[in-house]
């Protein structure tokens, strides 16, 4: 633990570790310093002027080094001029005067100045009702300017900084917390400041502008509202906007979010969505949140939602009751025997996945999780540990990142490792391409797509990367499936917890194993005990499938052929996609947005969401639907209280035991303070107020004996001639179906592409930009061709999700 | 008196390498790195009582013995960024005497270690960047600077390095950040360059005018150098003299040098023989000196002396104002000046000085009110203290001493 310093602000007695400074010592007294640049998240500048205050620091002897004492007390000698609480570190000894006349007097000029700049538009001004300028402004300020009206600068109101972000050049106080979050947190400097003095503006030097999947955040942390998103702005006034907490469903890391909601007259006085918002879990996301996250909400509100059960008759989809939609896929359920096949996706909440394969094994079918990675059964065995926390790791701790680009597939936890590096983690990022978190690794490993086992296997071995890892007091792997299908991630997964367990990295926290699953609660299915089936076009074939969460036949074409030739289809979902067109029941589920339940990220923590929005016509939660179906076979499943399920669940799923629902809405104190009254320090992220989660038990960490199955991987196919090896890659924005209906994000998604490295295009004859058309394995499409010397001369990069349904590595024509 | 820093006005051609050396040029950095310990160094810089030439007049061999020697490497850096409205003396050393400065550099470096050392210099002196690359190269050939130099193992390379026009990297940190080749605004300080400084390293940052003394005085000894100028302020400065006076130019005088001298003996006088009535002893960063009377001429120009008539010496650039001038004028331009080059980082100066020039140029237009000369001297008031760097202080000097000692010709501009 850091030395403690105890100092007296505003005659208040305060002891905090050394190293910190004033502003946010007063801070953890209860004391509040106004700010605008100083963030506690950030490094200190000391640009805004706002914290002035005294400081006084006791004289020492020169000769002794002591306290010279006056009066029994230490003697305390004032600077003759304001300090700036956010750039002083605290003293043993020190004196802070925060509301003395000299300090409000200080306060109050720098206010004055900012507002002899800044527009009076607060009526229309986004920010106004949770802007950090208004309300010092209240607090702080002089009440009347000085400054004449007529001489205020005026600057464009309306200047976007890339799609999403706009920014009010007026507004901006130059506090460049902005630039300062895209620098140092986000690792993505793409702001900066142009021109000088009162001339200073915020500009955006790349191209695309804004290119940074964080940008969402600057509008959280900007103290006025200088940044506003495409989403929100002129959405609604913050004093209009209910809250309610929830956690995002776009990837693994299950950062902590708040919806805020508003009835609208422009969706029929409906209530909805009108923004989603960090919720501060430290433990998680801190209080940060990637732009999908932000802005890929919508599909819950899109036109394509279903609301009323359907079932087919004479070929046609036709409105039904529950009880008959329910009752006929039951009927069809029994009758398949061992032909019953339930195919779900980890968009499902951990309770819909419980009820679903307690129903395949009660009706003796197969549940098989939907997914193109695979491995996720480790996860369980080795862990990674309870206790697991990306912002605990530093030195001694060794993080390896393989077969992933963590910034395309889970944001936040690139943002979580590149910090940890910085804080002294050894981070070893292998991949066979270039990604933007080698810059922050101690070693990166390259490997050519195939050799992912062995590259691990390296890393038991005696050499300076391998001893670097084998040393350490712990280790956790984040293994993904750049490049790599079902096999090939499996015998990855294989390798690494084999690695992991057999060096002892294995059940304890910030140990273990992490997936980065393409969805937000893979891990949960995992967890239940979903399995996955490399060959799902004949496990699907000719059976009854029971479809929950996925897609299928919007996704790859084989698949669709192959439930073409289906016995009966179920499908259950929140939105229309070409699976529901094929069914032959149709069973609308809720959003997220709509209900509770729980979700399990990808370090296997259990986090709850809350139900934020009316439910959409008569859709019903997906466990609840499972249960009414099993109530006709004659199985008896759970079905009416989200919280009864949970509590059968983690009294039958092992990691689970000891897990009760009111504890997942455990809070805990958390620095720094954010929220409502404090949101000048930290920003406009929400405070947590309905739970933090628990993390699970591993097998390894209960003592339980672990046996890691060893998997030989097949071998990559071999390209003929005039073939490339394509393998498949996961970005950020695609166009899966909880992404699409947000259009503000169609720029970022852009249409299907082939990346080809330069020398190869030219082999080809094929420029940046030129559409070619692409086939293999009976897939066939066309694609826009895109250039990058970060990959590997001899392949293709096919992303998943955007029109060519590549599974795993293949051989592909290029024309 | 042969100048001490300003040669090549007793010595033609001292620009030459071969002419430098004949005059003695060299030998105290030899001596100094063949036979002295580089806190011997400092310690002859110390005990000559050198300030620093810049401004602030810190002792410069103090500076020196501040250095972190348990951080490494060192940098030294000679801040030719010369920016301040009425200085004018660093350009001529380095166009005339420009191995002297160079010695300095090399002399500053090897007393705290560096082996590296940069010339910050000002976007318009591009062409005396030129012109010193060609006399770091020359001293390169000649073995003055490079590796092992004279047979030590010792090695030192300079590097010049051009501002891209902005008064604000003359102050020390945003210098810095600008070398760096990043934007140039200054950094908070504490910490200061002798502990946090170039790339993070300790760095000693010296004017061109401090460092071209530093030959001399270890040429000649400490006790040489204090035997000129006064016990508070020794040695000997270049007062750049400008505004009304018949002689413009740089004057090389000892510490203690009367105004009056350097106005009336070498300067010639004011212009159409007429009176005196402020002197900016600082340029445009000047606390105004009022002349009501005669006296005031007499004052010696030190730094502790000019402290007691309400200024400051700074970088000694004079610049005399006569009786023609009004001082809403003068403030109208220097706050112009200020607003102009505020880098915008911190608030008070930024909003500070574009506040200020609304008021100045309303009053110097006679479209203000008594009402707005007392608010521009509350907003400068407001202002001091309260600035991230001493620049935006500076902005505020000539506002709040030209209000407050010349009110009547305010009076005259406002309306009733």
């Amino acid at each position: 633990m850091a030395k403690q310093i105890t100092l007296t602000i505003d005659g208040k007695q305060v002891t905090v570790p050394e190293g910190t400074v004033v502003a946010d010592a007063a801070k953890m007294a209860g004391i509040d310093i106004p700010v605008f640049c100083h963030h506690p998240k950030l490094e200190p500048v000391g640009m805004c002027r706002m914290c002035l205050v005294e400081i006084g620091r006791p004289v020492r002897d020169r000769v002794t080094g002591q306290f010279v004492m006056e009066n029994g007390a230490p003697k305390i000698q004032f600077m003759p001029k304001l300090e700036t609480a956010c750039t002083n570190k605290v003293e043993e000894g020190m004196v802070v005067l925060t509301r003395s006349q000299k300090a409000i007097e200080g306060q109050r000029g720098t206010i004055e100045f900012l507002l002899t700049s800044h527009p009076l538009d607060c009526p229309i001004c986004d920010k106004g009702g949770e802007c950090p300028l208004q309300n010092l402004t209240m607090a702080y300020g002089p009440g009347k300017s000085r400054f004449l009206y007529d001489e205020k600068i005026h600057l464009d109101k309306m200047v976007p900084l890339g799609e999403l972000i706009w920014l009010d050049r007026e507004r901006c106080i130059q506090c460049a917390r902005c630039i300062r979050f895209q620098n140092e947190i986000a690792g993505d400097a793409v702001l900066g400041f142009d021109e000088r003095g009162r001339s200073t503006q915020i500009v955006t030097f790349s191209d695309p502008p804004f290119d940074s999947v964080f940008s969402g955040n600057t509008t959280d942390i900007c103290p006025v509202g200088a940044l506003t998103t495409e989403d929100f702005r002129f959405g609604a006034r913050p004093w209009e906007l209910q809250a309610q907490a929830s956690i995002c469903t776009q990837c693994p890391v299950g950062c902590n979010t708040t919806l805020n909601t508003r009835r609208e007259a422009k969706a029929g006085g409906r209530i909805v969505v009108k923004r989603v918002m960090p919720r501060q879990n430290e433990e998680v996301n801190e209080i940060w949140l990637c732009d999908k996250g932000r802005f890929a909400y919508h599909y819950t509100e899109g036109k394509n939602r279903l609301s009323r059960p359907m079932i087919r008759k004479d070929g046609k989809l036709t409105r039904a009751s529950w009880e008959a939609a329910t009752k006929l896929a039951a009927e069809n359920f029994q009758k398949a025997k061992k032909n019953f096949v339930i195919l779900a996706s980890g968009r499902l909440a951990n309770e819909d996945l419980f009820n679903l394969k307690s129903l395949a094994e009660h009706a003796d079918g197969k549940a098989y999780l939907y997914t193109h990675m695979g491995g996720g059964e480790l996860t369980s065995l080795v862990g990674v540990g309870q206790g697991t926390d990306f912002g605990k790791m530093g030195a001694g701790t060794t993080i390896v990142v393989v077969a992933s680009d963590l910034y395309q597939e889970a944001p936040v936890w690139y943002l979580r490792v590149k910090q940890a590096a910085a804080r002294g983690a050894n981070l070893i990022v292998m991949n066979a391409r270039e990604t933007k978190l080698d810059r922050f690794a101690s070693f990166v490993v390259r490997y050519a797509y195939g050799d992912e086992v062995k590259a691990v296997n390296d890393l038991g071995k005696k050499n300076k990367i391998g001893e670097s890892f084998l040393k350490s007091e712990n280790a956790v792997i984040l293994y993904g499936s750049d490049g790599l299908g079902i096999a090939g991630s499996t015998a990855l997964a294989s390798a690494c917890a084999k690695l992991l367990h057999e060096n002892g990295f294995s059940g304890k926290p910030n140990n273990g194993l992490i997936g980065v699953w393409s969805r937000a609660n893979d891990q949960g299915a995992w967890e239940m005990g979903f399995q996955v089936e490399e060959d799902l076009a004949k496990a699907l074939k000719g059976k009854t499938v029971y479809i929950a969460g996925a897609d299928p036949v919007g996704d790859d074409p084989k698949l669709a052929k192959a439930l073409e030739g289906a016995e009966f289809v179920a499908v259950q979902d929140v939105m229309a996609t070409a699976t529901t067109e094929i069914a032959d029941v149709l069973l609308p589920a809720q959003a997220f947005t709509e209900r509770e339940g729980t979700l399990t990220s990808g370090v296997r923590r259990v986090q709850r969401f809350y139900a934020a929005v009316p439910v959409s016509g008569d859709a019903k939660a997906d466990f609840a639907i499972t249960s009414q179906i099993a109530r006709h076979m004659g199985i008896i499943l759970e079905g009416t209280s989200v919280s009864a399920v949970f509590d059968i669940l983690a009294a039958s799923v092992k990691s689970f035991e000891g897990l009760t629902y009111a504890r997942l809405a455990e809070v805990r104190p958390q620095w720094p303070l954010v929220g409502r009254e404090d949101l000048y320090y930290g920003g406009t992220t929400y405070e947590n107020k309905q739970g933090m989660g628990a993390q699970l038990s591993a097998a390894a960490g209960r003592g339980e004996t672990v046996s890691i199955p060893r998997v030989e991987k097949e071998a990559l196919p071999r390209p003929k001639e005039k073939e490339l090896l394509a393998v498949p890659v996961t970005r950020l924005y695609d166009r899966g179906t909880t992404i699409l209906p947000s259009e503000l994000l169609h720029q970022r998604i852009g249409e299907p592409n082939l990346v080809l490295h330069p020398s190869v295009a030219e082999n080809l004859g094929v420029v940046e930009g030129q559409k070619v058309s692409v086939s293999f394995d009976g897939v066939s499409g066309e694609a826009v061709v895109k250039l990058s010397d970060a990959i590997s001369v001899g392949v293709a990069l096919i992303p998943r999700s955007m029109g060519l349904a590549i599974r795993e590595p293949v051989a592909v024509k290029v024309k | 008196m042969a100048h001490v820093l300003l040669r090549h006005r007793d010595i033609p051609d001292i620009h030459k390498l071969e002419i430098y050396k004949k005059n003695g040029g060299f030998e105290a950095f030899k001596n100094a790195v063949t036979k002295m310990k580089p806190n011997e160094v400092t310690d002859v810089v110390k005990n000559s009582g050198l300030r620093g030439r810049g401004g602030a007049g810190f002792p410069t061999g103090m500076k020196w013995s501040f250095i972190d020697n348990k951080n490494w490497p060192h940098y030294v850096v000679a801040n030719a960024d010369e920016s301040e409205p009425g200085t004018f003396k660093d350009r001529e050393i380095m166009e005339g005497n420009p191995f002297q400065f160079l010695e300095g550099v090399a002399i500053a470096s090897y007393a705290v270690g560096a082996n590296a050392a940069y010339v910050y210099l000002r976007g318009e002196f591009w062409q005396i960047a030129a012109f010193l690359d060609e006399k770091i190269a020359e001293m390169e050939e000649a073995g003055y600077l490079g590796k092992n130099l004279f047979g030590t193992d010792y090695s030192l390379k300079i590097y010049t390095h051009l501002g891209a026009g902005a008064y604000i990297c003359g102050e020390e940190t945003a210098l810095l950040e600008s070398l760096e080749g990043k934007r140039g605004q200054p950094r908070v300080r504490p910490p200061f360059p002798p502990s946090y400084g170039l790339y993070g390293k300790p760095t000693i940052v010296n004017n061109v005018e401090t460092l071209t003394n530093v030959p001399m005085i270890l040429a000649n000894g400490a006790e040489w150098y204090k035997s000129m100028g006064t016990a508070d302020s020794p040695g000997v400065k270049i007062f750049s003299l400008s505004g009304r006076v018949r002689k413009p130019g740089n004057y090389e005088l000892p510490f203690g040098t009367t105004f009056r001298e350097l106005i009336y003996t070498h300067g010639g006088g004011v212009q159409d023989s007429r009176k005196v009535k402020a002197i900016m002893p600082a340029g445009a960063s000047s606390s105004l000196i009022l002349v009501n009377d005669d006296k005031i001429l007499d004052t010696p120009m030190d730094y502790a002396s000019v402290r007691t008539i309400g200024s400051d010496l700074g970088s000694a650039s004079v610049i005399v104002v006569d009786d023609t001038v009004s001082m809403d004028w003068l403030i109208n331009k220097t706050v112009h000046f200020f607003r102009h080059e505020s880098c915008g980082k911190c608030t008070t100066c930024r909003e500070g000085t574009y506040w200020m020039s609304h008021l100045t140029e309303r009053i110097h237009e006679g479209r203000a009110t008594r009402a707005d000369v007392d608010l521009l001297l509350n907003v400068a008031k407001q202002m001091q203290g309260k600035c991230l760097c001493a620049l935006g202080e500076f902005s505020t000097m000539a506002v709040v001493t030209g209000i407050e000692r010349f009110r009547s010709d305010f009076e005259k501009v406002v309306k009733a």
